[in-house]
């Protein structure tokens, strides 16, 4: 049967299993949304499109499908951008349809004509102009092939109107092939006995554990791999969730804001088993004395992060939950008793804490009520900076896909749209955005979306009328020079902003307020935004200073 | 440092520019890049001159066999090969150095394509030492309108 492009996409995309698609609609793309106007999917309008993108990257993150998500030519690609950008760094696997001029005034500067195709060409694992009809189908099956393979990543398919319009038969690949795209996912058995090894020979091993785990499904893997080795581990950002942090074993988070036990784990450590992690400059500090002592495995789907930032001793490139299964089967327990002991006292010495003021709210203080509140069964999704890095350390996390976070890109504006997302995509549980007044701006427009859908996403801003982590280096490095990074002026009442869309707004001004509101919201249907009044120049400690060595850490320390 | 690498890549529209924006977007230096079909008009093959350490190349490699249309790279580190370029280029003369100019080019094995009143057209093929002596051998003439093709290069097996 011969059907339309724009026909072809959509039930291309429902043999995909796509049952939900966000985004914007615009010229060039009227013909896909006509078909939409009746299709089988839910679509799911945002009110800008940068939006789109992040929420299907939050629906990607919070169940480990593909998110899609769709945006007319010209402003409406260039808008879907960053987003894009930040499925990237993240590894994210997400499909960006964008519509396009007609083929034949490509190029000559048409009405919302962009070159999506060559600005999105560094921030994407692979992408695609489809010009004839004829290629649509094939495209749309290696799009979400290679999409979700190997290290996933964003993929976009910019289609022209006229294509959208043509008639092709539709036949829906079974299977494909792509010659030039076999990624390794087996890992060689010769490296995973040297892994082997090296950890029976260590006194001083620890694991370095990324957001690898979790794309990979192999928390429990890895769970089972400490457990059977005891040895402990560390996680990165996007790592959290990938191993329990109520687990003995665990010593939460590493890096720029991490404990200070996991730092000096790392830096004193003969063996550093990483896997998923990619030894970010977040991570590793300064790079030519990060971990002196230590030997290094790295198990990692992509030989381009092998080596690329720190000399790797043992690589194994493969799969994580495949090369973990072969390990377990061979690894010895070494002998690393004394070890065990000096990261426990480092733990009874260092623990992450924080000051109470009084009655006044610490922003530390309103991760832990929710956490308190949720039992710890929520999504947190986060925007970033200080925000961000409250709502990694003070919520412990115990399950995989559980903390949404743009940690490579670094992207305001993000948690409330991937919030959005999170929660279509796993309606029976808690979402919480944790945001900053200034990135919670960033994207706010969303209220008419999370509305619209009666989604019970809970906003929870931690406003201190301050870019917190800006004016933090500001404080620390520029001699408190707050150089507009002051936004009192000008914050609205978030209360009336979230009303105004007909949404719920609650005002806490008082510590023992705190969990009562939390409490109200989450009896709430709707969307909530709790707007904290914290502490206006609370920090973000222990914080290793960019540029230097992890384990000079200021704060957490005393 | 200077090291050779070969990629076969998928012959389409686009694959150039991803090879070029990921020379840009991560910092290496290349030197020259020539690309053109092969036997199977479906493939193309690359050959890259690229400045770095070791470690560059490995990265350099890495980040090419990312690429979705990239069929297989390859290097000649300790591997024996040919590699040759062509250039097209002017060499300055007047009735005193014609001959001297001419000499120098038949010497080389070189071809003559055209000579003027006041310049010569040189087209010289050759592998990188070939090129680099032929044109120290001449530049006190004054050379102009260097035109040159990037090496191409080929294992010897």
């Amino acid at each position: 049967m011969k059907l339309t492009g724009a026909k072809i996409l959509i039930e291309s995309l429902i043999k995909e299993k796509v049952d939900v698609m966000f985004g914007y609609p615009g010229g060039v793309v009227l013909p896909i949304f006509d078909v939409l106007y009746d299709a089988k999917i839910r679509f799911i309008l945002t009110r800008h499109e940068q939006a789109a993108a992040h929420a299907a990257d939050g629906y990607a993150r919070a169940t480990g499908r593909v998110g899609v998500c769709i945006a007319t030519s010209g402003p409406g690609a260039t808008n879907l951008v960053t987003g894009i950008a930040t499925a990237y760094m993240d590894s994210v696997p997400i499909v960006a349809i964008t519509g396009q001029v007609k083929t034949h005034l490509i190029g000559s500067d048409a009405f919302q004509e962009a070159d999506i195709t060559g600005i999105t060409r560094p921030i994407t694992k692979h992408n695609y102009l489809v010009k004839d009809v004829k290629d649509l189908a094939r495209t749309i099956k290696e799009a979400f092939h290679i999409a979700r393979t190997g290290r996933p990543g964003p993929v976009v398919i910019d289609l022209p109107v006229d294509v959208t319009l043509q008639e092709a038969e539709f036949e829906y690949p079974e299977s494909i092939d792509i010659r030039t795209y076999k990624p390794t996912c087996e890992a060689h058995l010769g490296q995973i006995k040297k892994a082997a090894k090296a950890i029976k020979a260590s006194k001083k091993p620890i694991i370095y554990a990324g957001g690898g785990i979790i794309i990979s499904g192999a928390a429990e893997e890895l769970t089972e791999f400490a457990h059977k080795t005891n040895i402990p581990v560390t996680t990165t950002l996007l790592g959290l969730g990938a191993f329990p942090q109520t687990d003995p074993l665990s010593l939460d988070m590493l890096g720029m804001h991490g404990t200070v036990y996991a730092n000096h784990a790392v830096m004193d450590s003969d063996l550093i088993i990483a896997i998923g992690a990619r030894f970010d400059d977040r991570v590793t500090g300064r790079l030519d004395n990060f971990a002196p002592f230590a030997k290094i495995i790295h198990i990692d789907i992509d030989p381009s992060s092998v080596s690329k930032n720190v000399k790797v001793d043992i690589p194994i490139v493969a799969d994580a939950k495949d090369a973990l299964k072969r390990l377990i089967r061979i690894v010895q327990r070494p002998e690393i008793s004394d070890w065990l002991k000096q990261i426990e006292d480092w733990k009874e010495k260092y623990p992450l804490k924080y000051k109470d003021d009084g009655d006044k709210i610490k922003p530390q203080y309103v991760v832990e009520q929710i956490y308190e509140a949720t039992g710890g069964e929520a999504i947190i999704c986060t925007e970033v900076g200080q925000n961000q890095m409250w709502a990694a350390q003070y919520f412990t996390y115990t399950k995989p896909r559980t903390y949404i976070s743009s940690g490579g890109l670094g992207t305001m504006g993000y948690g409330f749209p991937a919030a959005i997302g999170a929660q279509i995509g796993c309606p029976e549980k808690k979402v919480f955005d944790i945001a900053g007044d200034g990135s919670i701006q960033m994207n706010i427009q969303e209220l008419a979306t999370a509305v619209a859908n009666k989604l019970p996403v809970k906003i929870a801003i931690l406003n201190n009328y301050y870019l917190g982590m800006v004016r933090q280096w500001q404080e620390l490095f520029y001699k408190r020079r707050y150089s507009y990074t002051f936004l009192k002026e000008g914050c609205p009442d978030f209360v009336k902003v979230a009303q105004a869309y007909g949404a719920t707004g609650i005002n806490v001004t008082k510590k023992d307020g705190v969990r009562k509101a939390i409490d109200e919201a989450l009896k709430a249907e709707g969307p909530v935004f709790l707007n904290f009044k914290v502490h206006e120049e609370e920090n973000v400690f222990p914080m290793v200073p960019a540029g230097e060595a992890i384990n000079r850490m200021i704060g957490g320390m005393a | 440092m200077k090291h050779i690498i070969l990629a076969l890549v998928e012959n389409r529209p686009g694959v150039l520019a991803r090879m070029a924006g990921l020379f840009s977007a991560r910092g290496f230096n290349i030197d020259s890049l020539t690309v053109g079909e092969t036997e199977d008009p479906t493939i193309s093959r690359m050959t890259i001159v690229v400045r770095g350490d070791d470690r560059t190349l490995e990265q350099v490699k890495k980040q090419l066999n990312k690429l979705i249309d990239t069929i297989s790279v390859k290097d000649f580190v300790k591997k024996e090969f040919i590699d040759r370029e062509l250039m097209l280029f002017k060499v300055n003369v007047d009735d005193k150095t014609k001959d001297k100019v001419k000499n120098i080019i038949e010497k080389s094995k070189d071809k003559i394509v055209k000579i003027s009143k006041d310049y010569i057209i040189v087209e010289a093929v050759g592998d990188e030492n070939h090129i680099k002596t032929l044109l120290s051998n001449l530049e006190k003439y004054g050379i102009t309108h260097v035109t040159r093709t990037g090496r191409i290069a080929m294992a010897v097996e």
